[in-house]
C-alpha cells in the first residue's frame, strides 16, 4: 500500500483531546420539548413577556416547518422529545462574580486552555465562558465598559439592555428562516451579546468559549453583535465537547449587524467532538450564521476553522445591503473519519459596487466527506456588484469525497462574478520529497495541509492562528490518507 | 561510506534495476552518465527508498548499517541527501519554516537539542552566502511557482543546510543557466570535503569540468557497463553510448 494509506492508518487511532467530562451537580431540565418547557426556560432566565412570546412564535414556526431534504447528506433522526433543552450547574442562573463559580467550572475551562481568573487571563482577549446552557464568566468586562462596549452574556444583556436586544434579535436571521433557527428561538439558552458604540475600535479580541458538557442535552446558543457606525470589533468563537457514543445538537444562531463604515471580523475555531472512527457519537452542528453589512462601506468578514462535529451544516453569509459594504468568507473545513461538513456561504448583493470574496478550503480524509456549497445573488439594484470565488478541495487517501456547488443567481448585467475551483490530492511525491529531508509521514502531511489552508489560517487573529493549525494537525492525525 | 552489491528493482514489476554494483567512499566524487530511461533516477530513488520502487535483489550499506531497512526519513536522517530531477512544488510551506524542521529533526535524531532561532538564521545567511541563493526565494513557499532552475538551486541550498554524508544530485546542472552552473558548482567544491561523498547523474561533461569527478560510470539498461576516470566523461561526449552499446550486445549471450 502507499505511503498515504499507511499514514491514514497509523493516524485514524488517534484520541480527542478535549473529551473529558466535568463532575458538577447540574440543574437539568426533563427531556421533552412543549410550550411547557419554553416558559420553563424563560421563567428560570426571568425574562421579560415579549421575549416568551417571541420564543413561543419560534416554537410555533418549528413545529409548522419541514426539515430541508437539498443537503448532500443523510439527515439522521433527531429526537426533538429525547433531548433536554436546559442543562446548568446547579443553583445558579446568573454569577454575580467568579467567587460564586464552582471551582471545578474554573478547572474545566483552564483545562480547555481558557482560564477565568484575572491573573490568568489571556491577554488581549476578552473571554465569555459558556457551560451547558449559561455564561459562567465574561473577563475584562470592565475595561470594556469604559468606552461604551458592552461585552456580556446573552441573558444578561436581555436583563440589562432589553431596547437593543428587542431592536436586533432576529432582524438578520428570522424566526422562519430555517427549522433549526426556529428551534433555536425559542429555546436558546445563553450566548454572548456585543455592542460596540460609534467610532469605537475594539481595543482587544472578544471571545466566546462554548463547552457542552451535560449529556442527553442540545446546546442552543444565541449571539448578537452590533457594529455602530465607523466602529470595529474582531470576535472569536471556540468549542469543544466530550466524547459520548450518542450524538448531541448544537443548534445555534448568530446574527451580525455593521452600521456605516463599521467592520466586523468573526472567526470560528470549531472543535467538537467529531464522533469516533467508525462515526459513533459525535455533534451535530446545525447552525445559522448571517451578518447584514446596514450602513454603507461596512464590512463583515467571516473565517471559520471547522475541525470537529460529526455533521457541520452551516453557511455562514453577508447581506450586503450597504452601498459600497464588503463581504467575505474563509473557511477551512476537515472531514475525517466518519465526518460530513456541508457547509459555505451565502453572499447576498443588494447595494451598489458591494464586493463579496469567497475563500473556501476543504480538506477530507478517511471516509470523510466535505461539500461546499455556496450562493451568489445579485439584485436588481447592486450596479457593479463584484464578487471572488475560490474553491479548492484537498483528498487525502482514496476513500474520502470533495463536493462542490456553487450557485450564482445575477438580476445586474453589470455584476461580475468569478469562480474558480481545484481538487487536488496530497501527493505521494510531495510527502516523499519531505521525507527525503528527514521529515516523517504525519509532520509532512501536516505541513502540507497546513500549507494549503494558509490563506484562510492567516485570517485568523494572531491568538488562535497557532491554536488553530495545532487543531488542523491533530484532527488530521486521526485520518489522513 | 556506500556500498551497492547486486542491486536489482522493479517497478510494477517491471525489471529497471538489473544488478548494480558500487562502492562510494568518503571524500569521493562519483559522476554516473547513461542514456536516458536507462535507469539513474531510478538508482537515486532506490537509495533514497521511494515506496514505488520494489528491491528484489541485492544490498546497500550505508555507513555501516543496513540502508534498505530503514524508512526514507532515517535514510535523510542518517545522511543521504537527494537533489531531485524535478523537485516538487509545497505550496504555502514556507521555506524557511520547512528548512528548520528538517535540520530539527535531523538533530533530534542524532540526539541534539532544536536549533536556537538565533543560530538557524545565521545559519541560513552564511549557507545562503555560500551558495549564492536569492534570499528572496528562502522567504517564498517551498517552490511554489520557482522557475525550473530555481527549484534546482532551492534543492542545492537545502543540501547546503542539511550538511549530508553522501550527497546524490539528479540531473542539478539540467535547467541551470551557465551563471548559475558555476556558481552552484563553486558551491558546491566548498562543501566538499574529506568526510563527504557526492554521487553526481549528469547528461553533460561540462558539470564535471567544474566539480572534477574521481570516478565516471555509465549506466545502461539497469547496470553499470563502464566505468573510468573524467576521460570517460570527455570520450562519451565525443562519441556518443552507441559503441558501449553494442560492446555490452557483443557481450550478452545469444537467447
Ligand atoms: N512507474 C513506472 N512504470 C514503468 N516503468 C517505469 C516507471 N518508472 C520508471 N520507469 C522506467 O524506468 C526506466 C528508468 O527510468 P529513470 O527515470 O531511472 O531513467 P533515467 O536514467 O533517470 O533517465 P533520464 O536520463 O531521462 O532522466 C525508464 O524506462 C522508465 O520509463
Ligand atoms: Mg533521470
Amino acid at each position: 500500500m502507499s505511503a498515504e494509506q499507511d499514514i491514514l492508518q497509523e493516524l485514524a487511532g488517534r484520541e480527542y483531546e478535549f473529551g473529558f467530562e466535568t463532575q458538577i451537580e447540574m440543574d437539568i431540565a426533563a427531556p421533552g420539548l412543549n410550550e411547557d418547557t419554553i416558559r420553563f426556560i424563560s421563567a428560570k432566565k426571568q425574562e421579560p413577556e415579549w421575549l416568551l412570546e417571541w420564543r413561543l412564535k419560534g416554537f410555533q414556526l418549528f413545529q409548522k416547518l419541514t426539515m430541508p431534504n437539498w443537503q448532500n447528506f443523510k439527515l439522521p433522526e433527531v429526537d426533538f422529545q429525547g433531548v433536554s433543552y436546559y442543562a446548568a450547574p446547579k443553583n445558579k442562573v446568573k454569577y454575580n462574580s467568579l467567587d460564586e463559580v464552582d471551582p471545578e467550572l474554573l478547572r474545566t475551562f483552564e483545562k480547555l486552555g481558557i482560564p477565568l481568573e484575572e491573573q490568568k487571563m489571556l491577554s488581549g482577549v476578552a473571554v465569555d465562558a459558556v457551560f451547558d446552557s449559561i455564561s459562567v464568566a465574561t473577563t475584562f468586562k470592565a475595561q470594556l465598559h469604559e468606552l461604551g462596549i458592552i461585552f456580556c452574556s446573552f441573558g444578561e444583556a436581555v436583563q440589562e439592555y432589553p431596547e437593543l436586544v428587542k431592536k436586533y434579535l432576529g432582524t438578520v436571521v428570522p424566526q422562519s428562516d430555517n427549522i433549526y433557527a426556529a428551534l433555536n428561538s425559542a429555546v436558546f439558552s445563553d450566548g454572548s451579546f456585543v455592542y460596540i458604540p460609534k467610532g469605537v475600535r475594539c481595543p482587544m479580541e472578544l471571545s466566546t468559549y462554548f463547552r457542552i458538557n451535560a449529556k442527553n442535552t442540545g446546546q442552543f446558543e444565541r449571539t448578537l453583535i452590533i457594529a455602530d457606525d465607523s466602529s470595529y470589533v474582531s470576535y472569536l468563537e471556540g468549542c469543544t465537547a466530550p466524547m459520548r457514543d450518542e450524538n448531541q445538537l448544537h443548534a445555534a444562531v448568530v446574527e451580525l449587524i455593521a452600521m456605516d463604515h463599521a467592520e466586523i471580523k468573526y472567526s470560528t475555531v470549531q472543535n467538537w467532538y467529531p464522533g469516533d472512527k467508525d462515526g459513533k457519537g459525535g455533534i451535530y452542528n446545525f447552525v445559522t450564521k448571517r451578518g447584514i453589512c446596514k450602513g454603507k462601506n461596512s464590512k463583515i468578514s467571516w473565517t471559520q476553522v471547522e475541525t470537529g462535529s460529526a455533521i457541520t451544516w452551516k453557511y455562514p453569509g453577508v447581506i450586503l445591503q450597504g452601498d459600497n459594504s464588503i463581504g467575505e468568507f474563509y473557511s477551512v473545513a476537515v472531514t475525517a473519519n466518519k465526518q460530513v461538513a456541508d457547509t459555505g456561504t451565502k453572499m447576498v448583493h443588494i447595494g451598489k459596487n458591494t464586493k463579496s470574496r469567497i475563500i473556501s478550503k476543504g480538506i477530507s480524509a478517511g471516509h470523510g466527506h466535505n461539500t461546499y456549497r455556496g450562493l451568489v445573488k445579485v439584485g436588481p439594484n447592486a450596479t457593479n456588484a463584484r464578487n471572488f470565488t475560490q474553491c479548492d478541495s484537498l483528498l487525502i487517501g482514496d476513500r474520502c469525497g470533495a463536493h462542490t456547488f456553487p450557485y450564482i443567481e445575477s438580476k445586474n448585467n453589470t455584476a461580475m462574478v468569478e469562480h474558480e475551483a481545484t481538487t487536488s490530492k496530497i501527493g505521494e511525491d510531495q510527502v516523499f520529497y519531505l521525507n527525503q529531508r528527514g521529515i516523517d509521514n504525519e509532520q509532512a502531511v501536516n505541513m502540507i495541509v497546513n500549507g494549503y489552508a494558509k490563506e484562510v489560517l492567516n485570517q485568523l487573529p494572531m491568538e488562535f492562528a497557532v491554536e488553530a493549525q495545532k487543531l488542523l494537525s491533530i484532527t488530521l492525525e486521526g485520518s489522513v490518507g | 561510506m556506500l556500498d551497492i552489491k547486486n542491486l536489482h528493482a522493479a517497478v510494477e514489476g517491471n525489471a529497471i534495476l538489473k544488478g548494480i554494483n558500487l562502492t562510494v567512499k568518503p571524500g569521493e566524487v562519483h559522476a554516473i552518465m547513461g542514456p536516458n530511461g536507462s535507469g539513474k533516477s531510478s538508482l537515486a530513488s532506490v537509495l533514497a527508498g521511494r515506496e514505488s520502487y520494489e528491491v528484489t535483489e541485492g544490498s546497500v550499506d550505508f555507513l555501516g548499517k543496513d540502508l534498505l531497512d530503514m524508512s526514507p526519513e532515517v535514510r535523510a536522517r542518517e545522511g543521504l541527501f537527494l537533489a531531485f530531477q524535478y523537485p516538487v512544488e509545497i505550496p504555502g510551506v514556507s521555506n524557511i519554516n520547512f528548512l528548520k524542521t528538517a535540520v530539527n529533526e535531523i538533530r533530534a535524531y542524532h540526539g541534539q537539542p532544536p536549533m536556537q532561532a538565533k543560530a538557524f538564521l545565521d545559519m541560513l545567511k552564511s549557507k545562503q552566502k555560500l551558495m549564492e541563493f536569492d534570499a528572496n526565494l528562502m522567504n517564498r513557499s517551498l517552490n511554489e511557482g520557482f522557475s525550473g532552475g530555481e527549484k534546482k538551486r532551492n534543492d542545492i541550498f537545502q543540501m547546503a543546510m542539511l550538511e549530508p554524508k553522501l550527497a546524490i544530485m539528479d540531473e542539478t546542472d539540467s535547467g541551470l543557466d551557465i551563471d548559475a552552473l558555476r556558481i552552484v558548482s563553486a558551491g558546491v567544491n566548498k562543501l566538499r570535503s574529506k568526510d563527504n561523498a557526492f554521487i553526481m547523474i549528469t547528461h553533460y561533461q561540462r558539470l564535471l569540468e567544474y566539480i572534477v569527478p574521481d570516478f565516471v560510470h555509465v549506466l545502461y539498461n539497469g547496470r553499470i557497463v563502464k566505468s573510468g576516470t573524467k576521460e570517460l566523461a570527455l570520450e562519451l561526449e565525443e562519441k556518443g553510448y552507441d559503441w558501449l552499446k553494442e560492446d555490452i550486445r557483443l557481450e550478452e549471450p545469444v537467447q
